[in-house]
């Protein structure tokens, strides 16, 4: 020991003074203020925000898997599948799961031929399940199963698929990635078609291995209902035949067909050719291109400014998927001449034998209109002035009505309205109001021009006045029907009746019977059935371009009608008459359609009576 | 209290036990062998195929410790006096030996020593801790009332400084370095009747950290790994899958446990989403599985260990005693309230593991072997009138 042992004895024993204690009792005061802080810290996080955490945590222990439900199918009339579910497969990555995540980024490349950069951003996010994609084929996904990689999930899945291609494509509409309606009868009845997608929740450690004692809750899926429709697959094949024929000889822009059921409103057929192939609705041809240089029917300016200039993809698109039938609108022409015809019946100013002249023209105010017969069709009775369309005796007619009472008619006959399809998007009437009706306007608006209406909506309003006065609503949807329980629930729609007195309706199944027999209308006569109809050539928007929207319009059996059928082609190249290219169209239908359909022929009617 | 009742008969040496002191003591120790099995038995048995590998090795540890313990406070504190100078060296050359052979690597840090024991390896660090405590003790005794200077004030940090900078940059374990310069900062203040000079300092490091978070937060001086630390600290959410992982995981447990927790063995994030659940994270598993109450219950231990550890300071024989008995309540309060802190996201995630609770051989051997150092002193008071 060294000599200063002791001073450093003395110095090493010397006490706790009394300023020791106190730094000691301060330093542990520090220390408890400092755990009571904490405490408070933990009181925080553990009393206000619980909630949150706890919420966050349980999203990270429990995997859920969501199972799908299958969307419901669309029938036709006779329960002929127009719409379908396929399997298809969804990959994706269990992060902690994951063994050699090279071997998986590898793979999932080559497999899924995605770039490695997408894949890889994947595969390393810690993430406890990451999808990598959605809507393979199921050979694929066959196959990445069976290589087993350790965290590589394949999950199956529905697609929406549609077994008649083309067919009423532009009706049934298609669905997007999630399986949701984009188009059509898949937008509007989405509601019954999603059903309830199901869910299984596990509770699983940071490996996704699943927990025992949590046990799984288990949501099960409810299917989508199905949607039974009114469509019947043959006509509307047949019928879009027709029209494909009439697009392709007549060079036209489009052609569309629809067959109603006079009496209920139900939509046999709605052809708006060209279709497209709804198993690849977002694909543009050449020939779309092509024919698509502006819309069915469409009548504006910035149209046909907008074909010029091209359109975007999009646009295109959009052209490609659009119901002309519904959702456009043009000038009804000579057809109208049924409800200028039928309001001067229910006006009582006119009567089947009221005598017309028609010189070739007819002068309103300052104006001559003529007649498409430019040498007159001279003394006539009604009866033949709408076999012969004439537009002077039409013109005659609407003045005599008058402007108020027009009117009058124009809005119960319910033209004014929406017909209320069960589609999307519908157009409405165009039309001039009541206080700028003069003269001139309402000659025009008496055979058909000057206003806009859509196809359907002049369908619709013929069949009202052929079938005794009953406007219906056009339909598709019957009813849904649970796939599990069977259970129907069949749709109501709304009907209105006393549109036009029973004695003016069957004037008017008379005259217009007339129209197909003897007059305009006679290239759509059907051998053995009576049918009534009315031609129409109506100019396109602007004028002056020498382009025609032929039409025809027929139902029959004309005493007592059952179907109502329009045709149009927009466009046609060479012959535009309505009742040189429009109404052989229909005869085709009909006389597949009527036998078809059961409607009793009239020869066959009177072989039987006594 | 209990102090007041000691006696000491002339001639006899008759010592009384401190019951709050050794209940709380033990109460931690048993606790954290029940909370280590609850963390670790899945992970164990997922890693290990044992679901009480963690435990067993941690139950031999806390055995050894106890015995320790028991053996140094049956030894007079003074015998351990000459070892001052030679446990500073001795920490400085174990430091250095973690860069040799001997260093074993674990969690992606080279901090620990072999020590021929199978399973069982020395983290200098520990050994650096109780070194500090010895040294200080008998420095501050040395220069008695020289440490009112800034000069001596500085000496005696200097030793505690070099250990510091060593554990920080060598073993790269920069909240063991921390802990070291806090417990040598808590005895300095203790020991010197100044109250100035550690106002000023407090206020001077308060205002460099809170300038440096802000220079971190509104600018992009510093884009280095702790800046992003700090980054994280301040919203861990921005970064959730890789720095602000672990931190909101904890923050999941802590949140989830609710006032009354889950349940004992019910913790959802000690299923491997919590890294490290049985080690520096281990609160948050109690927080989880026993709720608000169970870590209060927790704080209210230490609060008790530290109370009691005060009061044999305040009552040691001599300013050496008390010296120690203070540099342990430093060591073993800092360590507890910085690890809660780092759980809570108070202050940015560092490794730093609850003393007595998170699974560790090396140091609960060394924190009983602390609180053998406090008993011995205990041993040593004195009745006085």
């Amino acid at each position: 020991m060294s000599g200063n042992h002791s001073r450093e004895q003395r110095e090493l024993q010397s006490v706790m003074r009394f300023h020791h204690r106190k730094k000691v009792t301060i330093t542990f005061f520090l220390l408890a203020g400092a755990m009571v802080f904490l405490l408070g810290r933990l009181a925080h996080f553990m009393i206000f925000c619980s909630a949150h955490y706890a919420e966050a945590a349980k999203e990270l222990h429990e995997r859920e898997r969501s199972i799908k439900a299958a969307r419901g199918r669309i029938l036709d009339r006779n329960g002929a599948v127009l719409a379908d579910n396929r399997t298809v497969c969804t990959v994706s990555v269990i992060y902690s799961q994951v063994k050699d995540r090279e071997e998986v980024i590898r793979v999932l490349c080559e497999e899924l031929g995605l770039s490695e950069e997408y894949v890889r951003k994947r595969v390393e996010k810690r993430s406890s399940m990451e999808r990598i994609k959605s809507n393979l084929d199921k050979s694929i996904g066959d196959r990445i199963r069976e290589l087993d990689l350790p965290g590589v999930k394949v999950d199956e899945d529905y697609k929406r698929y549609y077994p008649y291609e083309r067919l009423a494509s532009k009706v049934l509409g298609f669905t997007g990635s999630d399986n949701q309606g984009i188009l059509g009868l898949e937008v509007k009845y989405e509601e019954y078609l999603k059903g309830t997608d199901g869910r299984i929740l596990t509770v699983t450690d940071a490996k996704g291995i699943e927990v025992e004692r949590e046990g799984e809750r288990r949501i099960e899926p409810l299917a989508g209902k199905d949607l039974v429709t009114s469509l019947d697959v043959n006509l509307q094949s047949y019928a879009t035949q027709l029209a494909e024929q009439a697009l392709l000889t007549k060079e036209a822009r489009s052609v569309s067909i629809i067959v109603m059921n006079v009496n209920d409103g139900e939509l046999i057929c709605m052809v708006n050719a060209p279709e497209f192939d709804l198993n690849a609705p977002y694909e543009l041809d050449e020939a779309s291109l092509e024919a698509l240089q502006g819309t069915p029917f469409a009548t504006s300016e910035d149209c046909e400014a907008e074909a010029k200039n091209g359109k975007t993809t999009q646009d295109l698109l959009n052209a490609k998927w659009r119901n002309g039938c519904i959702n456009d609108t043009y000038e009804p022409g000579s057809i109208f001449k049924i409800v200028t015809a039928a309001a001067g019946l229910e006006e009582g100013v006119v009567t089947k034998e009221s005598s017309f002249y028609c010189p070739g023209y007819v002068t309103v105010d300052d104006r001559r209109i003529r007649c498409h017969k430019t040498t007159g069709h001279g003394s006539q009775d009604f009866t033949h002035a709408i076999m012969n369309s004439c537009n002077p005796a039409f013109v005659t007619l609407g003045l005599r009505i008058g402007a108020e009472r027009y009117y009058h008619y124009f809005e119960q006959f319910g033209l004014k309205k929406k017909t209320g399809v069960d589609l999307p998007g519908e157009a409405g009437t165009i039309m001039h109001r009541l206080e700028d009706i003069g003269n001139v306007e309402l000659a025009t608006v008496s055979f058909g021009q000057s206003f806009q209406v859509t196809p359907l909506q002049m369908l619709v309003t013929a069949a009202s006045i052929a079938n005794g006065g009953t406007r219906v609503t056009p339909h598709f949807g019957v009813g849904v029907v649970d796939p599990r329980t069977g259970e129907e629930t069949r749709f109501s729609y709304l009907v209105q009746e006393g549109i036009v007195s029973s004695e003016t309706s069957e004037t008017m199944r008379y005259l217009l019977e007339k129209v197909v027999s003897e007059g305009g209308g006679k290239n759509g006569a059907v051998e053995g059935w009576r049918i009534g109809g009315k031609t129409a050539t109506s100019q396109t928007l602007p004028r002056g371009t020498g382009q025609y929207i032929s039409s025809f319009l027929a139902f029959a059996p004309a005493e007592d009608p059952e179907v109502i059928a329009i045709a149009l082609i927009d466009r046609p190249k060479g012959a535009y008459y309505g009742g040189q290219i429009a109404a052989p169209i229909l005869r085709q239908l009909y006389e597949n359609m009527l036998p078809y359909l059961g409607i009793m022929s009239y020869t066959s009617q009177e072989g039987e009576l006594p | 209290m209990a102090t007041e009742n000691i006696e000491k008969t002339k001639g006899k040496t008759e010592h009384h036990t401190d019951v709050s002191l050794w209940f709380a003591l033990l109460f931690l120790l048993g606790f954290g062998l029940v909370m280590i099995y609850s963390a670790s038995s899945y992970t164990a048995f997922a890693d290990y195929n044992d679901q009480m590998y963690y435990l067993k090795r941690q139950a031999i540890a806390v055995g050894l410790g106890l015995i320790a313990m028991l053996v140094v406070e049956r030894i007079p504190y003074h015998f351990w006096e000459r070892f001052s100078v030679f446990g500073v060296i001795a920490s400085a050359v174990l430091i250095c030996l973690v860069r040799t052979p001997l260093g074993v690597e674990s969690h992606g840090a080279r901090r620990w020593i072999r020590t021929g024991i199978p399973g069982f390896n020395l983290q200098p660090a520990e050994v650096a801790k109780l070194a500090v405590i010895l040294f200080l003790a008998v420095m501050v005794c040395k220069i008695g009332s020289g440490i009112k200077t800034w000069k001596g004030l500085i000496v005696t940090m200097v030793p505690p400084g070099i250990l510091f900078l060593m554990i920080w940059k060598v073993t790269n374990n920069m909240s063991s370095a921390l802990i070291v310069m806090a417990i040598a900062a808590v005895m300095v203040f203790v020991a010197s009747p100044d109250y100035k000079k550690f106002v000023l300092i407090a206020i001077l490091v308060i205002a460099g950290a809170i300038g440096l978070v802000m220079l971190i937060k509104y600018t992009d001086v510093l884009g280095s790994f702790r800046a992003t630390r700090i980054r994280v600290w301040l919203n861990p959410e921005s970064d959730p899958d890789d720095k602000g992982f672990q931190t909101l995981q904890a923050l999941y447990a802590i949140g989830s446990g609710g006032v009354k927790g889950k349940g004992l063995g019910q913790s959802m994030q000690k299923l491997s989403f919590l890294p490290e659940s049985q080690n520096d994270m281990i609160f948050s598993i109690i927080c989880e599985e026993l709720g608000l109450l169970g870590a209060a219950a927790i704080m209210l231990m230490f609060t008790i260990l530290i109370w009691r550890m005060m009061i044999i300071a305040n009552n040691a024989s001599d300013l050496f005693g008390g010296m120690l008995v203070t540099g342990v309540i430093a060591h073993i309060a800092v360590q507890a309230i910085l690890n809660v802190a780092v759980v809570t996201n108070t202050i940015p995630n560092t490794g730093i593991s609850l003393p007595f609770i998170s699974y560790g051989g090396s140091s609960v051997i060394f924190l009983l072997v602390e609180i053998g150092l406090v008993l011995s002193v205990a041993r040593g008071i004195e009745y006085r009138n």
